[in-house]
């Protein structure tokens, strides 16, 4: 068992290096989407006390949601949004691939200073925890798109589902599920936000939000400005 | 005994190793719907361009002269010291991972010099993006390397290769090594997704552009010193992917190594078919990827 975790893990880790050299949205999407594959089928691996009814389901519920549901709607509000395909960096896919490594060996470090009070069944978990969240809060600060920043929530949100799996094995199944619940509305919501911001800016770049003004005040320059012409 | 075999090995490798390349154009000409090239075309090639005479700029110095023995000569002592199926080699001492590592890095850097000693523009952009990308491609072969001797306790090639297996460790961190060494592989011998090896005079080749002012038997080392290059690269590939060998016979050794070899070129056409020259933009993020993984596998085995 401790193999598939390893692989698992190892699996995980590749996605978050992929997220970081991903070019393309759609690339992204389907990487995220990767990663919350191999996410949903950890804790069934993770668990030693057998296969119950309640890890199936949360399982199963995981892989749905990350795996299938959050990518439909991600592709969805890039279909809508008829945004540009290629995704613009504040720092490059090298620069990001070079931290993504820097930051792989600090994780390592900080896995070592920060043990768990329990032994984890594997070494390598909680730095990998640790990279997936870097990675995600690397993204959102590190990418123009609005789309790019719920793909890094997405990411962030894994590392901390990760986390729950390793060090929290008999978590409640209620408190699963409410967090479930929040991602899926989370992500729900973001995804109407970016087919708005699309439609107000004709892109999805967030830089362009510091434009953003009261709609009344816009509407009334735009007005003027008219009128002195 | 061990040393008959080992000078055996060395032969096989002088005389096989442009074998490797016909079987990497069979295998494009193939998957094109061609008959392709004679398997041996690039015996030929080296043979024709042997009988031919040299002629050299009156720019040029010495330099242009050194750089395709050297880089011969350098392959060659390479050949010495990596073992093949896992027999001991000629040479090995703790460290000549290093040896191999520097010999080829004195290879490209004769033929980097040998193309700007020729004094042509294009060629000195040709030799700016040959030590770019090695500068990029050398951490992910030197970390891949840390990680097989961790896990093996030994710093010569001798006791690396052929010793561990993708199988043998549960973590997968020989697989990881092995994909970053296979991207080293493409991008020391100058193949398809880094390097176009059938591009000439155009502005975006890499290693071809630095030995245009090469001719007649100058031309025939470089091939043919790129052809050995291809078989030690591969051995090392091959190396690190095999299982443990040391209780099979003699002759699944060798069958093993050499259809290793042969299968790997195989698969570098394949890749070939399929793939395009990625753009010169985006070769530093495969090489970096590259890194990626051998530092992931150092960490894996590390940790």
């Amino acid at each position: 068992m401790n193999d598939l975790i390893g692989v698992i893990v190892v699996l995980i880790i590749m996605t978050n290096f992929l997220l970081l050299a991903a070019g393309s949205l759609r690339a992204s999407v389907r990487i995220i989407s990767l990663q919350g594959l191999a996410l949903g089928v950890l804790p069934l691996c993770v668990h030693q006390g057998g296969l119950t009814i309640r890890l199936l389901f949360i399982a199963v519920l995981v892989i749905i949601l990350k795996g299938l549901v959050f990518p439909r709607l991600l592709m969805r509000s890039l279909r809508e949004s008829g945004s540009a395909r290629a995704i613009t960096f504040y720092v490059g896919p090298i620069a990001s691939l070079l931290i993504g490594i820097f930051v792989l060996g600090s994780s390592l470090w900080w896995g070592y200073v920060l043990p768990l009070p329990e032994a984890t069944p594997y070494s390598l978990a909680i730095p990998m925890v640790f990279f997936t969240i870097v990675t995600g809060l690397f993204l959102i600060v590190s990418r123009r798109q609005a789309l790019m920043q719920i793909v890094g929530y997405l990411a962030l949100e894994n590392g901390i589902y990760a986390f729950g799996v390793f060090f929290a094995q008999s978590e409640s199944m209620l408190i699963e599920l409410g967090i479930l619940l929040d991602v899926f509305v989370g992500v729900f919501i973001m995804g109407v936000m970016v087919f708005h911001i699309s439609r107000e800016f004709d892109n999805i770049e967030t830089s362009q939000l510091s434009t953003l003004r009261d709609w009344i005040h816009s509407r009334n320059d735009a007005a003027a400005k008219k009128d002195g012409r | 005994m061990t040393s008959t075999i080992a000078i055996a090995h060395i032969i096989l490798a002088l005389v096989a190793s442009p074998l490797a390349l016909g079987i990497i154009n069979r295998t494009k000409a193939t998957m094109a719907g061609r008959r392709g090239q004679p398997l041996s075309q690039a015996y030929f090639d080296i043979i024709k361009l042997l009988r031919k005479g040299a002629v050299y700029s009156r720019t040029s110095t010495w330099i242009l002269r050194a750089g395709p023995l050297v880089t011969l000569a350098a392959v060659g002592i390479c050949l010495l010291v990596v073992p093949f199926a896992g027999a001991k080699p000629l040479l090995s001492f703790e460290g000549d991972l290093i040896l191999v590592a520097y010999l080829l890095g004195l290879s490209r850097l004769f033929t980097v010099l040998a193309a700007l000693d020729t004094g042509s523009s294009l060629e000195g952009m040709g030799a700016s993006r040959e030590v770019t990308f090695s500068m990029l491609a050398e951490p992910a072969l030197f970390v891949g390397l840390l990680a097989l001797a961790r896990v093996t306790h030994s710093l010569s090639f001798d006791g690396i290769l052929y010793k561990t297996g993708v199988t043998g460790w549960s973590i997968g961190a020989p697989a990881l090594v092995a994909a970053a060494l296979f991207v080293v592989f493409l991008t020391e011998n100058a193949r398809m997704p880094i390097d176009d090896p059938n591009t000439h005079l155009e502005l975006t080749m890499i290693h071809e552009v630095m030995v245009l002012d090469h001719g007649g038997p100058d031309l025939g080392f470089v091939q043919y010193g790129s052809a050995l290059k291809l078989w030690l690269l591969g051995i090392l590939i091959v190396g690190v992917a095999s299982p443990n060998l040391a209780a099979a016979s003699l002759w699944a050794r060798e069958g093993f190594a050499i259809g290793g070899i042969f299968v790997l070129a195989v698969l570098v056409g394949i890749v070939e078919s399929f793939m395009v020259r990625l753009r010169l933009l985006k070769v530093p993020q495969l090489l970096i990827g590259a890194g990626a993984l051998s530092m992931l596998a150092a960490i894996l085995v590390l940790g």
